[in-house]
């Protein structure tokens, strides 16, 4: 006869079976349509390219040499691929100077709506959620219109009789970083507010009792509270900003492009898809040692106060 | 009397949380008076008019793909969220057992990567299945649209699993209901706050999508978001800015709708 035990077993393996059963649809969803082809991506960044696009069966490593390295064409010299390198080096600097910018706005506007009374909260709350969930090229194309020759920002520098011609606005770096603030703000606003809303304000209390000034209240207090409030928050910021393909698009054109349009490239008129799948993969490395850096800073925090 | 002393007041904070919300209103603004504008060109105002939204009405293609857009939108909300429903059924209230975490990554990992990694992803798989089998209709457009909504739907269903009253359950079970009555009757109704969210989430998001949809489509299955990027690339009318207004009032009806929803659980 089975045991007690013998049966609890069965019934949890049982159980077992039938929740991999229960998630099956959705594990296969997702690979047939995400994570397989992230796969092929891998395989494909180690091809030859083919004529027309597409690629040859053929192992070579020369995509991912030629990820950082260009060869000359007539001394077969390896040197660093500068067209590359700057593209690279926009993305980073274009990306830290969002979540920079993004933080100065956003950490007040988190602090004003955690400080509102509670009934309060949820209206502006709303009024940052509602630009989220706008579609992102519509946003963009928003911030095309106050940036454009004969858009806003123009019109009141000449109404103003600053400028008597249009500035340049549009097709640059700061159009893309304009852009980007825009459009990731409120992945900012979020979770610094998530993590504001829990302040202990009798903390604050004590601090002004030992005659700190609002400052110090700030560094020394506020900051420190909502440290996981900030990292998630840039996190959330820097990630997408990393891997920005539309505003770039749409407001830097052909001058301010960034890695996402460089992999697109390599699929348009290069032509050179190995390359685009290097890229893809690079990319995608970048991400995961951010976000890795990022669970790790969590879980520390999480264990501290623990 | 002199005020009370405000320990939560930080100087400037306050006017620059109204800066924010200014800076993030302004342009949304722009756009949409501009919709308004009896202008070919959209530099000069030259008065109120509805001409453009007219134009957009009466342009097959605006139409043809905003309907695409909803055909897709609605089929890969409707599949995400019953995947998710029961991927999150099967992750939640459980003791750990060996695969929960990977599932969870796993489901979540379209979440993870930059959505123009995967669009080379589909792109790459995808242009080489449509040689093979011949077929290049909405389905690749739909599966990928599917795949990326599964975690969006999944998160908030498994957030309402977790914060539910398992002791409910348990008295259905005491009163020798089957596991699919106590599911029919008791965690469904329970659930279906949830299940709404995330189907709404899911939706906005597969309307939204421009960079999968850009890389899966084939030729004339453009979507309103890909036709818009491809305007916005020839110079832009008026119309354009129709469009969005449009687009626009549909996001905030449905942001809405879910900002009253999700405060009547709580």
């Amino acid at each position: 006869m089975a045991s007690a035990k013998e049966i609890a077993d069965k019934a949890e393996r049982d159980d077992i079976r039938s929740r991999w059963l229960l998630s099956a649809p959705a594990l296969l969803i997702v690979f047939l349509a995400a994570l397989g082809p992230l796969l092929i991506v891998v395989v494909y960044s180690f091809l030859t390219p083919g004529n027309y696009g597409d690629v040859k069966w053929q192992f070579s490593t020369d995509a991912w040499v030629s990820v950082l390295l260009e060869r000359d064409v007539f001394d077969d010299t390896l040197s660093l691929a500068s067209a590359h390198l700057s593209i690279f080096w926009r993305s980073v600097s274009l990306s830290a100077m969002t979540t920079v910018l993004t933080l100065i706005f956003g950490f007040p506007t988190a602090y004003f709506i955690a400080t509102r009374p509670e009934h309060r909260r949820d209206i502006w709350l709303f009024l940052i959620t509602i630009p989220f969930w706008t579609n992102l090229l519509i946003r963009t194309f928003a911030m095309q219109e106050v940036l454009r020759n004969d858009g806003l920002i123009n019109w009141v520098l000449q109404a103003l009789g600053i400028t008597g011609h249009p500035v340049q606005l549009m097709y640059t770096n700061f159009a893309v970083l304009a852009g980007m603030v825009y459009v990731f703000l409120p992945l900012m606003v979020l979770p610094l507010y998530a993590s504001m809303e829990k302040i202990d304000f009798r903390l604050v209390e004590a601090g002004y009792d030992l005659y700190a000034t609002r400052l110090q209240v700030l560094r020394r207090i506020i900051v420190p509270l909502v440290t996981p409030g900030i990292v998630a928050g840039s996190i959330l910021v820097f990630i997408p900003s990393l891997g920005a393909y539309v505003t770039p698009r749409v407001l830097g054109g052909g001058t301010s492009l960034m890695i996402g349009n460089l992999i697109e490239l390599q699929f348009g008129q290069g032509r050179n898809w190995p390359l685009g799948a290097a890229l893809s993969i690079a990319l995608m490395a970048i991400v995961m040692i951010a976000l890795l850096f990022y669970v790790r800073n969590t879980t520390r925090s999480d264990g501290s106060h623990g | 009397m002199a005020d009370r002393f405000d320990v939560r007041r930080q100087t400037g904070f306050a006017s620059m949380a109204m800066l924010c919300f200014f800076l993030l209103y302004l342009p949304i603004a722009t756009l949409v008076v501009y919709a308004f504008n009896d202008n070919e060109s959209l530099a000069i105002w030259k008065g109120f008019s509805l001409r453009w939204f007219h134009a957009a009405w009466n342009n097959s293609l605006v139409i043809e793909s905003s309907i695409r857009s909803f055909e897709i939108a609605a089929i890969a909300a409707i599949l995400a969220t019953i995947s998710a429903t029961m991927a999150a059924l099967a992750t939640t209230r459980t003791k750990p057992y060996r695969g929960l975490t990977f599932k969870y990554a796993f489901i979540n990992q379209p979440l993870m990567v930059p959505e123009i990694v995967t669009a080379v992803a589909l792109l790459i798989v995808f242009s080489r299945i449509k040689i093979w089998t011949g077929y290049s209709g909405l389905g690749y457009l739909i599966l990928a649209h599917t795949a990326f909504c599964v975690p969006f739907a999944y998160l908030p269903i498994r957030a309402r699993l977790e914060s539910m009253d398992l002791s409910l359950e348990t008295a259905a079970a005491d009163l020798y209901a089957t596991k699919w009555q106590t599911f029919r009757h008791v965690t469904l109704p329970l659930l279906w706050p949830g299940i709404l969210a995330g189907l709404m989430l899911a939706f906005v998001v597969s309307l939204d999508d421009v960079v999968i949809t850009e890389f899966v489509k084939s030729g004339g299955q453009d979507t309103l978001p890909t036709f818009m990027l491809g305007q916005i690339r020839r110079g832009v009318t008026p119309e354009i800015n129709a469009i969005s207004t449009v687009f626009l009032a549909l996001s905030i009806g449905i942001v809405t709708a879910f900002f009253f929803i999700s405060r009547k659980r709580t």
